[in-house]
């Protein structure tokens, strides 16, 4: 059964080979003296000192920074009371309408949130005279709206996986739902919750389009200025960025997988 | 009477659970579309914001609704639109099915690893979905431009005496369409691929059948629902994609998202933009309602 099938292997690191070489050329170039990406001028950091020098992109990073941290909390507090919805309440008046407004927006396109939400804000404007200007707020908004959806798959799925014999247990011992919610549930969603967080903030992080959008003329995000520059052509700065983005998301990883490991490691049923 | 408190507590408890993100999908997920749908059936008009009421008072005090179906004629009948949705739609079929070539044999691969290395394997999967997308598309840039590495590499090798056109050609659009989109494939595939049981598998080998045609005849219809759900997960988001056209396509690639971009921002014609938006709908109304079904079913 276990038979080693030699080309399997060979599609594997062939498939990995096209998702890694981009990005190992992204590390390599961004240590490269020469503006030029065919010649290799020798070792250099000039392009991380000169990011650390461009002022209008740290500024863009700190306030992309600010808003992927406020709205992943928003979606993971939706997203989890509307991944609780799909597990557990079991079927309600209107929850085939609730089940497409929350997964639809996983594979929406962009262009179409991005415009409705603009819209929105534009009529809500004309007619209650909020949000009187556009900007980081109705950024955070619309991260809010289409991140909740992927922080509600990750928790439904997870509370669909787990057994619920502790919280009966609970319940029939005169625990009231509150306290089972805390003491049991909580617990074992918690790594959920933890990946929604970390999905929603990237998301909202890494988003060009949307942002675009809903944006005003006061708020600029990081993709928003990357976009700009990569238009006018490519820039060993931008190289430097990617490094660094590569270099976080890399440590993140490996912690969170370390720890997955710990927390299913003798005990996994 | 604890008991009944209890189920009162449990009902109120569901109310609570239930209310906040219905309320808020429907005030920021259904309502905008709406909205859209309105807009799509004004007048474009010189102001903020640039389009008339479709509610208005005429001057005789009479309040009339002036609907405009101009916008949807025009992208019946200009030829530019009918064509930029067709070859959305024709480009990211062709992305979905090379995401599921490519991707096939990698879910596969992962499926079949030893137990221990699977969450590595698929870990090294996720990890360019999370670093940035308009910094990946950057690198492509810089492989495939006239100036690029690939180019410099043939020319080096004496492959080519002048550089290849690689950017901004419809190729290159597939090369970042697939790239970025390819873990939305492996992802499902994976799951539904490790569900199937080996023992299925080894009945067939055992009533005499080949390691091939085992695997059509019981892996493949198998993983079909996984197959189907990263087709979706592929198709539809990149039918509207915007980036990748714009950055690596050149401007022959009018795809719809670029279109719709034009028209709101540089064009400023807001009624256009969201007339393209509900055409665009419309079309992945289908799509949408199968991938939510395949979503439902296997808790995705």
């Amino acid at each position: 059964m276990r038979r080693r099938l030699p080309w399997l292997g060979l599609a594997l690191g062939a498939g990995y080979a096209f998702l890694y070489l981009p990005i190992a050329l992204l590390v390599l170039l961004s240590f490269n003296d020469s503006r030029m990406v065919t010649r290799w001028s020798g070792f250099s950091v000039r392009w991380y000192v000169a990011l650390w020098n461009n002022e209008s992109l740290i500024e863009a990073a700190l306030l992309s920074l600010r808003i992927a941290a406020t709205s992943a909390t928003g979606a993971l507090v939706l997203g989890t009371l509307a991944g609780f919805a799909l597990a557990r309440l079991g079927v309600f008046r209107g929850r085939t309408l609730f089940g497409a407004m929350v997964t639809a927006p996983l594979v929406m396109p962009e262009v179409i949130t991005g415009l409705s939400l603009l819209l929105l804000f534009v009529a809500l404007a004309g007619l209650v005279g909020w949000p009187g200007e556009r900007g980081v707020t109705t950024i955070t908004l619309a991260h809010i709206t289409f991140a909740t959806a992927y922080v509600a798959v990750v928790v439904q799925s997870r509370l669909v996986d787990f057994d619920d014999s502790l919280e009966e247990a609970a319940m029939d011992l005169g625990a009231r739902p509150w306290t089972v919610f805390r003491t049991i549930t909580l617990p074992l969603i918690a790594p959920a919750l933890a990946s929604g967080w970390l999905l929603a903030f990237t998301l909202s992080l890494d988003d060009l389009v949307i942002a675009s959008f809903t944006s005003g003329p006061g708020a600029t995000t990081l993709p928003m200025v990357v976009f700009s520059a990569m238009r006018l052509g490519l820039t060993p700065e931008l190289f430097a960025l990617a490094t660094i983005i590569i270099a976080v998301v890399t440590v993140a990883l490996v912690v969170a997988l370390r720890l997955a490991r710990v927390a299913s490691g003798p005990s996994r049923v | 009477m604890r008991r009944r408190a209890a189920i009162a507590e449990g009902r109120l408890v569901r109310l609570l659970v239930l209310a906040l993100p219905y309320a808020w999908l429907l005030l920021f997920f259904l309502l905008p579309f709406l909205i859209v749908a309105k807009i799509a059936l004004s007048e474009p008009a010189l102001g903020i914001p640039p389009y008339a009421p479709i509610l208005r008072w005429t001057e005789e005090k009479v309040l009339t609704l002036v609907l405009n179906l101009g916008n949807f004629a025009t992208l019946a009948e200009d030829p530019f639109y009918l064509d930029a949705y067709l070859r959305s739609i024709g480009i990211a079929g062709v992305s979905a099915v090379l995401c599921m070539l490519i991707g096939y044999p990698m879910a596969y691969a992962i499926a079949r690893a030893p137990a221990h290395r699977r969450d590595l394997l698929l870990m090294l999967v996720i990890l360019p979905f999370w670093t940035s997308f308009l910094l990946r598309v950057m690198a492509w840039i810089g492989l495939l431009g006239d100036q690029g590495v690939i180019n410099g590499l043939l020319l080096w090798l004496g492959l080519t005496r002048e550089p290849l056109r690689m950017l901004y050609t419809e190729g290159a659009v597939y090369i970042g369409i697939v790239y970025c989109y390819l873990p939305f494939m492996v992802l499902p595939l994976y799951a539904t691929l490790i569900k199937i049981d080996p023992v299925l598998i080894e009945a067939a080998a055992d009533l005499g059948a080949r390691p091939w045609r085992a695997f059509l005849t019981v892996t493949l219809p198998l993983s079909v629902p996984g197959l189907a759900a990263g087709g979706m997960l592929v198709f539809i988001p990149a039918i509207g994609e915007f980036v990748i056209p714009e950055l690596l396509g050149g401007p022959a690639a009018q795809l719809v998202g670029r279109v719709l971009w034009v028209e709101f921002f540089q064009n400023r014609d807001w009624p256009m933009a969201s007339a393209l938006a509900v055409v665009l709908v419309l079309v992945l109304v289908v799509p949408i309602a199968t991938f939510q079904r395949l979503s439902a079913t296997r808790g995705l």
